[in-house]
């Protein structure tokens, strides 16, 4: 990672986080209350509705995965965190060595832009409606939507690469202001929907006809589809899996007091991946009532319901996700060639991005991707938590790139790629859902990097000493 | 201006984007009564709260949450 980076919330970004910076548990909730009322959501929710979700599988599957969820972050994550008050770059490259560490970053980086895309694409079917550019889902993953959304794509990809390639402060400004109208917003979009399908009672709402007959029409036209209850609970567990099995919070909570902090993404949890999930659903289910069209459209959904509120919200939230996200894919790119201009980096984060965008059936596949993406990042994790609890019980030495200023460490390279490779096949080849992935491979990759570290460490001179 | 009277301003403009889709679901208001009062409701937030939240960047702001 770049060591210019104080502007990147990033200070202390290669040392302990002193206690004098310690922030309080309410910071916390305050932070992770706006963070996952997202972009993401205004596509996420509608999806599961597109993929057969049934109402009560939706709603107690999202309630179990998301308690999961904050229980890893409270337990895997916060206890780490606090221990050793690193960023996750840090960490990681005292374990795995620098040279490891900016391969991990190239890859996060190109997901980041994936995910950027997914934005891009939100926030470009909001910019289109009011000039009726329709956003249409091609059949191929690889093909673009009419000229004149792509054109839209390129614009709006163009505008945020800017932006971000300016830094993420005044961004991060408007989404810490549009949090809470955000979350408010989307509960109003879940309210008005259920209007909209004439559900104006609890009994309706406790029936739940609205939804089967949604279901019933997404099955007619799709074929019998399948996302059961188990699929729901995984799902929203392994979500946020990069963030929590993956450890990238630790970059959060090393400034955490208290270990209570860990419970604050419940907050964020609850309202965004669950009210803002549901409610989203909801868009689409009217959407399905009054138009029988099933097409995930963020921006045509809002503007069904809330009309200009809606889309400034579709606009807003993709905008605020897809910032940071373009930068922090900059800022990994800028780690590979150190030499490299942020700006000119991020800009190419942001084209890479763009062009993501510019093909609607990938962001339409976004419940798949953010299982790819745990399977990929999440290893690392067990990684850092193996080297936390048992390297030592074991006889070996923790942070062992550090203590011999190793530039690869092969046994972390090996119990990252290894699973990884293997995660990717059954994802792609054998075609299982891609969150089902992550928990063995951050299970796999957890024991080998214990296993290859007894084969390949060498016992080190001062090790009595290192505590 | 009073934070405070910003503060509240901002509370009142965000009960606006909210009750009226309650008032919806209890057939007491109308479909575009709704989208009206929202829009109101979300220029104001966007005027008044930056007068009063904070400008402090938290140790998140750069992190990428989904």
């Amino acid at each position: 990672m770049s060591e210019e980076n104080t502007s990147s919330g990033g200070e202390f970004e290669r040392e302990r986080v002193p206690d004098s910076k310690l922030l309080g548990a309410g910071k916390f909730w305050g932070m992770y209350a706006g963070e996952h009322a997202a972009g993401t959501e205004f596509m996420i929710g509608p999806l599961f509705l597109a993929a057969g979700a049934s109402l009560q599988d939706l709603i107690l599957g999202l309630l179990f995965g998301n308690i999961l969820a904050v229980l890893t972050w409270r337990y895997l994550v916060t206890p780490i965190a606090i221990a050793k008050r690193y960023t996750l770059y840090y960490q990681l490259e005292r374990i795995a060595g620098g040279s490891l560490v900016k391969f991990y970053n190239l890859i996060n980086g190109v997901l980041f832009c994936f995910l950027a895309g997914a934005m891009v694409t939100v926030s470009a079917s909001a910019v289109g409606i009011p000039f009726g550019i329709k956003y249409a889902v091609p059949e191929s993953t690889f093909a673009f939507g009419a000229p004149s959304f792509t054109m839209l794509v390129v614009i709006v990809g163009l505008v945020m690469a800017v932006i971000a390639a300016a830094g993420y402060e005044t961004v991060a400004r408007v989404a810490n202001i549009a949090a809470p109208w955000m979350i408010s917003v989307f509960a109003a979009c879940g309210i008005v929907s259920l209007v909209q399908m004439d559900v104006t009672s609890f009994a309706a709402i406790s029936e739940g006809k609205f939804w089967e007959d949604a279901i019933a029409f997404v099955q007619a036209e799709k074929g019998t589809l399948e996302f059961g209850f188990w699929k729901i609970v995984i799902f929203a567990w392994l979500c946020n899996g990069a963030m929590h099995f993956g450890m990238a919070d630790l970059s959060i909570f090393r400034f955490a007091r208290k270990p209570s902090a860990g419970w604050a993404p419940a907050i964020g949890m609850f309202l965004g991946h669950y009210m803002a999930w549901i409610c989203a659903a909801l868009l689409l289910a009217a959407q399905i009532k009054l138009s029988q069209d099933l097409t995930a459209d963020p921006g045509a959904l809002a503007w069904g319901a809330l009309g200009w509120t809606g889309i400034i919200c579709v606009v807003i939230a993709g905008w605020t996700t897809a910032n940071p996200t373009i930068y922090r894919a900059g800022l990994a790119f800028q780690g590979i060639l150190p030499k490299s201009s942020r700006t000119v980096m991020t800009l190419v984060a942001g084209a890479v991005a763009t062009l993501a965008g510019a093909f609607p059936n990938l962001s339409a596949q976004l419940l798949g991707f953010v299982g790819t993406y745990g399977t990929v990042l999440g290893p690392m994790g067990a990684i850092i938590f193996v080297d936390f609890y048992f390297m030592r019980k074991f006889g070996l030495s923790d942070e062992y790139a550090a203590r011999t200023n190793q530039q690869i460490s092969v046994a972390v390279l090996l119990a990252w790629l290894v699973p990884v490779a293997v995660g990717l096949y059954l994802i792609f080849q054998v075609e299982i859902f891609a969150a089902y992935a992550v928990i063995p491979c951050w299970i796999a990759s957890g024991i080998i990097y214990l296993v290859l570290s007894k084969i390949m460490q060498k016992p080190l001179p001062e090790e009595g000493a290192n505590s | 201006m009073n934070p405070l009277v910003c503060k509240i301003v901002s509370l009142v403009s965000l009960l606006l984007t909210i009750i009226p889709c309650i008032l919806f679901f209890t057939g007491t208001l109308g479909h575009e009564a709704v989208k009206t009062v929202a829009l109101i409701g979300t220029v104001v937030w966007f005027i008044s709260t930056p007068l009063w939240m904070g400008r402090d960047l938290s140790p998140a702001d750069s992190e990428v949450e989904i």
